[in-house]
């Protein structure tokens, strides 16, 4: 999937996310790709692609991803191409309040 | 009892170009009535036909409106200012001279003004939940002006709010939010009018909550709600301030009809237990002030139609790195609410679309 020839990507998580990655709420990831980045995630941390995708594959609709500051489901979803140095961010919807 | 009456410029013909004069009585209406004997014409001015004040005018004693006293029949004291305020042409609300002193610091910029204030006194916003984010941004709106405040929260004060809902205090624990709410807003603004609704927002009654209100403010803490409240005043063509927070982040956006709206966002909400709440994850109490505030400047620049707002744009804010970033917002043009070819014409089954009841008796906001 990845190689060493992959742009090197930063991912960046919200809080509710980083029980997943460790505490990290940034990680260096490897990929062409957004959908090879959040494999290469899920190579170190097991169960992130789980929380992302759905059972059939496709990505929550509740968890938006961001290439720099853009929603990628207006640049080709996950397989939105990548290069050196682009931003990742992950954003699931919240609904708290402050109860 | 001898009494001192402020006259606006606009009745100031009836006595003489006078600013003040002095009026006999021992309540309010005794005092008017002395008014019209002193000068012919004033009553005409000031009560209506069946001989009560009009309600296009105010009358204050000591700058408290009578409605928060005894009304006409309030007891004067010797030395007493009346002041006798009547709406001005065109809806704008004459400012006495203690909202001149209280909103000096909004009066004194040109994108205020008193022009700008009276559109704050004027405005109307339903704020749902009287909880971390409704809080602030209650405190905020009322402290500003806002004439009418809504507030819906079915709730009452549990000890475990005090940490971050800045509405309520100590004593307050087991009073109904709404409640204590009002207490706080009219105790920091008696000028303000707080309308409280007891109630869980639901289907049934969201169309004719948000219908009596120009802005509607969501601090709701369940998906449910907020899929709700999102539908209802996109329907009903109400901005929507949208905020939340959960443990160190916050996000917050604006959504003017027409430009995108929550679905666009979040097209579905989470499965059930996926994403947790505050009370299963916590959150930071001062991430309230932030978001919150955040809200109710965005509530106040639109009254005012100043600056941009945080329409097509979300804000994000991560506590623990202190950063704010900011992503775009679209309209998707499949949205089943606000698309080009909606299939969202009125309200739904909420608990049904997000696998999960809206809390009658956990919480809300």
């Amino acid at each position: 999937m990845t190689s060493a020839t992959a742009p090197s990507i930063q991912v960046r998580v919200t809080a509710v996310l980083q029980k997943l990655t460790g505490g990290q709420k940034a990680i260096e990831a490897k990929g062409g790709t957004v959908a090879q980045v959040l494999d290469d995630i899920d190579s170190r941390y097991p169960g992130f692609k789980s929380q992302m995708y759905t059972p059939d594959g496709k990505l929550h609709r509740f968890v938006n991803v961001y290439l720099n500051d853009e929603d990628i489901r207006y640049t080709g979803g996950v397989e939105t191409a990548l290069k050196q140095g682009d931003v990742l961010d992950i954003l699931p919807a919240l609904a708290g309040g402050g109860e | 009892m001898s009494v001192n009456v402020y006259i606006p410029t606009p009745f100031r013909h009836l006595v003489g170009n006078r600013t003040h004069v002095k009026a006999n009585g021992t309540t309010v209406h005794d005092a008017l009535v002395n008014l019209d004997e002193q000068f012919p014409g004033f009553r005409a001015q000031v009560f209506d036909t069946s001989g009560q004040v009009a309600r296009h005018i105010n009358v204050y004693v000591n700058q408290v409106e009578i409605e928060h006293l005894q009304g006409e029949d309030t007891p004067l004291q010797q030395g007493d200012e009346i002041a006798v305020i009547p709406a001005l042409a065109g809806g704008a609300t004459a400012l006495t001279p203690e909202m001149v002193d209280r909103y000096s610091r909004h009066l004194i910029m040109p994108q205020v003004g008193s022009v700008g204030q009276r559109k704050i006194i004027e405005s109307s916003v339903l704020i749902i939940g009287a909880g971390g984010l409704g809080s602030p941004v209650a405190l905020y709106l009322a402290l500003a002006g806002v004439g009418t405040i809504g507030i819906v929260d079915f709730d009452v004060v549990d000890r475990s709010n005090l940490q971050r809902q800045i509405l309520h205090q100590t004593a307050d624990v087991g009073k109904a939010k709404v409640v204590s709410a009002k207490e706080t807003l009219f105790a920091h603004n008696p000028h303000i009018d707080v309308r409280v609704h007891e109630a869980p927002i639901t289907s049934e009654n969201a169309f004719e909550l948000i219908s009596q209100y120009d802005y509607v403010v969501n601090g709701a803490d369940n998906f449910a709600t907020r899929y709700l409240v999102n539908d209802a005043a996109y329907l009903m063509k109400k901005p929507l301030i949208d905020g939340s927070i959960l443990m160190f982040d916050g996000q917050a956006t604006t959504y003017i009809p027409g430009k995108g709206c929550y679905r666009c966002l979040y097209p579905a909400p989470p499965p059930p237990g996926m994403v947790p709440s505050c009370a299963e994850a916590g959150v930071l109490g001062a991430m309230c002030a932030t978001i919150g505030s955040i809200q109710a400047t965005e509530v106040l620049k639109l009254v005012l139609g100043v600056g941009e707002p945080l329409v097509n744009r979300l804000l994000l804010y991560d506590a623990l790195s202190l950063e704010f970033r900011i992503v775009k917002v679209r309209r998707d043009p499949e949205c089943p609410l606000c698309g080009d070819n909606p299939t969202i014409h009125e309200l739904i089954d909420y608990e049904q679309f997000c696998g999960s009841p809206i809390p009658h008796a956990a919480a809300t906001a």
